[in-house]
């Protein structure tokens, strides 16, 4: 296989035997961009030299000896344009920082520099990471890599589309109601949002603070697993970071699923759902059977009221979050307003998109005086509903699973006049993020039409183990092996 | 001319929310130090910039401190407390939003005792929290107001230093009340050494809620709140002026009419700044980037620990232990610099009220005049104690004493050595006195003669013709005497 089609542990085995170098594999990557990059536009920046010097250098400190090689060193790595990388341009595919520099490391960043990784670009999104369908970029959609005709999904649309693709060997993409898993179930890889707390968020501008959890997006469980490794840890710098030891995520990988209890979400299969999404999710649950699993069927009320509580509690602290570009400090200023007010009203008209600006309306809104009991604060008691429902379920279960998407890719344009269609696309994975859950998405097969369908395993609060296990053995099961046209 | 309360027919109803810069060594949410005037923005970092992806770091150090100041106005502590965000967009706010607290803050209902002189005002205090301080702005132009500058700029080196708000009970009832409650609280919590609390350098800020009602009336008028008082005669004479505007208005028939005004401290009076209707939706919402703060009684307990004696305690304690009226033992006791030197003279000095009236008199008025803290002075508790001790000696009398001690405070010396270098002991060697006595005796039979007919005024003159002589040396007491002695 192209070197730009292996994964990130193949690639380490190869280099380990010296039988390729960092700067080859970095040369594989960047003429795979050379060859789809203009058909897909799965990045907002590239720079070659960088990441070819960088990968010589490394391959220097190879072979003096100076460093070991471990997981992801010398790795191209896409990442999401909305985490922070000092001195790159991270514009979170908004207007409003099209030419913002970072004056620092987003965490995870310093995380993946210390294993020397190579920075294959930032990665195209939708506009602070508000989308489904990565349409909502000020630098143009991405495009799906099984059919250009049709969205990589969103928000991380970018990171899903670059692995896909070859044009990375892996990406770290951000996941507020299903950014990492809904665009990896629309390109046919695997998309991993942990527990929220598990990755620091420092670094990473925030969409919906309670929400946001930085993850990977890779080509198989191994390599996720091995991500995580990488990136899962307490973080001084972040206080919602959890405060507890980091297992090697490794050690979970599994052949079989043996005395694994299985819960089936009898929400997430109802007529919402494409046929062919559940006809494939059905499949997975027999191979689950198969390999040693207990399923069951099992019923989450509350999931029901999941789409209009996100819909409230993200716009809501987007609002907030989103206050702080007002073309004083950074980022776009209208140089033409004469007074402040003006200056604030021209800069931020000009510099967020619509649907930013849709979504900070209604966040408003929502914490406006006289509304906020009737909106944020009984969204919040039902997230807490929400919440309490998954704990049950978990008192029962080891995993939950359900399909990532309702749909497979759908076409570029087909939902972007119509929001609450377009919302419609996360309802499977934002229960997921109220509840704060680990929940992957791994390939699961192709449509008629030859497009990927995703299956989601949820786990349990810091039950990323329980998650791991199940992909890896389900992953062997569904043997997915396939690769887009591109 | 300050208001006279007592013969209004109206009743001032006043509430206070004053503003306290910690003097932690950092923020409140990030590692930076906290500035005092150096360079423009070299106290920043991605959080208190408002950087994209920053997140805020609780200071630990500062809720200690806020915990300490709601401790000592004696609040309740919550079991656990949380930040808010208040959003409002303006260019002294990084995030534009401020990390505040709204609904549960760290400290609640306690209450302020203020010593009026004939009777004591108790304060409720409503509420203690925390919140991080803005940046500045410096508006070009001569007006230095934003809407006629050519450019303004921002200085975020004060953005994210620790502020504690403390919120009264309308429980005030004029403007004098009104700056004795904030000089209480500036002495109180500069006790606790967690502040500078210098209303002259900013770190102490208040802002006021007032109404006025009827006297024997329960119902409160209509308020307004006042901002920019930003001294303690700023303080009272804003509210004057705030006071008598509203009662004007009632007594004309007009209303009071909700709304913000600005203290105008050139022309003394307030101007609206915003009207109710302008007023800022805050849209407050618990901070998602902070985790609650739970208030171990074990952690609560050791703070309570390291609260020193209290100004109202220790003027109790002085009153009791140096016999010291309730005035001075008030003025010693508000300060702690004049606290802690008056009781260091106390133990090497016998005469507690002697080292009061000394510290209160000649030298408070040169601190004043030269506008010095007693810490900041030359004269060492060692150094007054030996002067009292000479003066009570009879070497030096009182008026001597008093120009010793302006050189004391000017060159930080001993007060004997400049008895010894000026000369200026007094002359009380009894044979050396006996002859200039004699002297001015006899050449003076006439006031004599009229002391020996019982003219008590011809010794005063006689003394002072011995005072004279000895070029003011002598020691008075003894030249009575021996006058006295001599013609009776
Ligand atoms: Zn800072």
């Amino acid at each position: 296989m192209e070197i730009h089609y292996l994964t990130a542990h193949e690639l380490k085995d190869r280099l380990k035997k010296r039988e390729l170098s960092c700067a080859e594999i970095a040369g594989s990557i960047y003429s795979r961009i050379d060859e789809v990059e203009n058909k897909l536009n799965s990045y907002i920046r590239l720079d070659k030299e960088h990441a070819l010097s960088g990968a010589g250098e490394i391959d220097k400190l190879i072979s003096s000896n100076a460093i070991e090689i471990s997981d992801f060193t010398g790795i191209p790595v896409a990442i999401k344009d909305n985490m922070c990388t000092k001195n790159i341009t991270t514009t979170c595919a908004s207007r409003i920082l099209e030419n913002y520099v970072p004056i620092y490391n987003a965490t995870v960043i310093d995380r993946l520099e210390s294993r020397n990784y190579i920075l294959a670009g930032k990665a195209n999104m939708d506009e602070f990471a508000m989308g489904s369908s990565n349409e909502n970029s000020y630098f143009g959609p991405t495009k799906n890599p099984w059919n250009t005709g049709r969205v990589p999904g969103g928000s991380s649309g970018g990171p899903a589309a670059s692995v896909a693709s070859g044009e990375a060997i892996c990406s770290l993409g951000s996941d507020t109601g299903g950014s990492i898993r809904q665009p990896a179930s629309l390109c046919g890889i695997v998309g991993f949002k942990p527990t929220y707390g598990r990755v620091s968020r420092y670094g990473l501008v925030a969409f919906a603070s309670s929400l946001d959890q930085i993850g990977p997006l890779t080509r198989d469980v191994d390599d996720c697993a091995a991500m995580l490794n990488v990136i899962c840890g307490c973080d001084g710098n972040d206080s919602t970071s959890i405060d507890t030891a980091v297992p090697d995520f490794k050690s979970f990988l599994a052949e079989d699923m043996k005395g694994m209890k299985i819960g089936i979400v009898k929400e997430l299969m109802a007529e919402g759902i494409d046929r062919e999404v559940r006809e494939a999710v059905q499949m997975t649950i027999k191979m689950a059977e198969e390999a040693g699993g207990k399923v069951e069927e099992v019923s989450i009320p509350s999931l029901e009221y999941a789409l209009d509580v996100y819909y409230i509690i993200a716009p809501s602290e987007a609002s907030s979050n989103l206050s702080r570009f007002d073309g004083v400090r950074y980022g776009h200023r209208n140089m033409q307003a004469r007074t402040l007010r003006e200056m604030y009203q021209r800069t931020r008209a000009e510099g967020f998109g619509e649907e930013v600006k849709r979504r900070i309306m209604i966040g408003t809104y929502c914490l406006s005086a006289g509304y906020y009991d009737a909106y944020y604060e009984k969204a919040q008691r039902v997230r807490t509903l929400i919440i309490n429902d998954f704990k049950k379920a978990f008192g029962k279960f080891d995993v939950l699973i359900s399909p990532t998407s309702p749909t497979t890719a759908f076409k570029i344009g087909e939902k972007i006049e119509d929001p609450l269609t377009m919302y419609m696309s996360d309802i499977c994975t934002i229960p997921v993020n109220l509840a704060g859950l680990p929940a992957i998405s791994i390939p699961a097969g192709l449509s008629a039409d030859k497009l990927p369908i995703g299956l989601q395993i949820i786990g349990d609060i810091l039950r990323e183990d329980n998650v791991l296990k199940a992909a890896s053995s389900l992953e062997k099961a569904i043997g997915f092996k396939d690769k887009p046209g591109i | 001319m300050a208001l006279d309360i007592k013969n209004l027919k109206y009743e001032p109803v006043i509430g206070l929310e004053a503003h306290v810069e910690l003097c932690t060594r950092t923020k409140m949410f990030c590692g930076c130090r906290l500035s005092f005037g150096e360079d423009k923005n070299i106290y920043t970092c991605p959080v208190c910039l408002g950087h994209p992806g920053s997140l805020p770091v609780i200071n630990r150090k500062a809720v200690q401190y806020a915990i300490k100041i709601a401790l000592a106005l004696n609040c309740k502590i919550q079991d656990y407390t949380i930040f808010h965000r208040k959003n409002y967009f303006y260019p002294d706010m990084p995030k534009n939003y401020q990390i505040s607290q709204y609904d549960l803050p760290l400290g609640v209902k306690g209450h302020l005792d203020v010593d009026m002189g004939d009777y004591t005002r108790r304060v409720g205090i409503t509420r203690v929290h925390m919140e991080e301080d803005t940046g500045k702005l410096l508006h070009t132009g001569t007006t230095g107001r934003i809407s006629e500058s050519e450019a303004s700029i921002v200085d975020f080196n004060r953005a994210g230093t620790p502020l504690i708000e403390v919120v009264t009970e309308p429980d005030i009832r004029s403007p004098e009340e009104a700056r004795e409650y904030m000089i209480a609280l500036r002495n109180l919590i500069l006790f606790l050494d967690v502040s500078n609390c210098s209303m002259e350098e900013g770190s102490l800020r208040c802002d006021a809620n007032v109404s006025v009602r009827k006297k024997g009336k329960e119902k409160i008028g209509t308020k307004t709140e006042i901002k920019n008082l930003n001294s303690f005669k700023f303080l009272q004479k804003g509210l004057e002026y705030e006071v008598e505007r509203q009662i004007k208005l009632l007594e004309s028939g007009s209303k009071v009419i909700q709304q913000t005004r600005h203290y105008d401290s050139k022309t003394a009076i307030t101007k609206v700044l915003r009207s109710k209707e302008e007023a800022h939706d805050y849209r407050y919402f618990p901070e998602p980037d902070l985790v609650p703060i739970y208030m171990e009684s074990k952690m609560v307990e050791d703070i309570k620990k390291t609260i020193p004696e209290l100004p109202a305690t220790k003027a109790k304690r002085f009153e009791k232990q140096y016999g010291l009226s309730i005035y001075d033992s008030n003025f010693l006791s508000n300060d702690r610099d004049l606290a802690d030197y008056f009781e260091k003279c106390c133990s090497c000095y016998g005469n507690a009220k002697n080292i009061a009236n000394w510290m209160m008199g000649d030298f408070s008025a040169l601190l004043n005049k030269e506008k010095i803290t007693i810490k900041e002075s030359r004269v060492t508790p060692e150094n007054l104690c030996r002067m009292l001790e000479i003066i009570d000696g009879g070497k030096i009398n009182s008026k001597m004493a008093k120009s010793v001690f302006e050189e004391m405070f000017a060159a930080g010396k001993d007060p004997g050595k400049i008895i010894e270098e000026r000369g200026l002991e007094q002359i009380a060697d009894k044979s050396m006195l006996e002859a200039v006595i004699e002297e001015v005796l006899r050449d003076n039979p006439g006031p004599v003669e009229q002391f020996r007919q019982g003219k008590e005024k011809a010794l005063s003159f006689l003394i002072g013709k011995v005072m004279a002589k000895t070029k003011g040396k002598a020691n008075p007491r003894m030249v009575n005497e021996i006058i006295t002695k001599k013609l009776s």
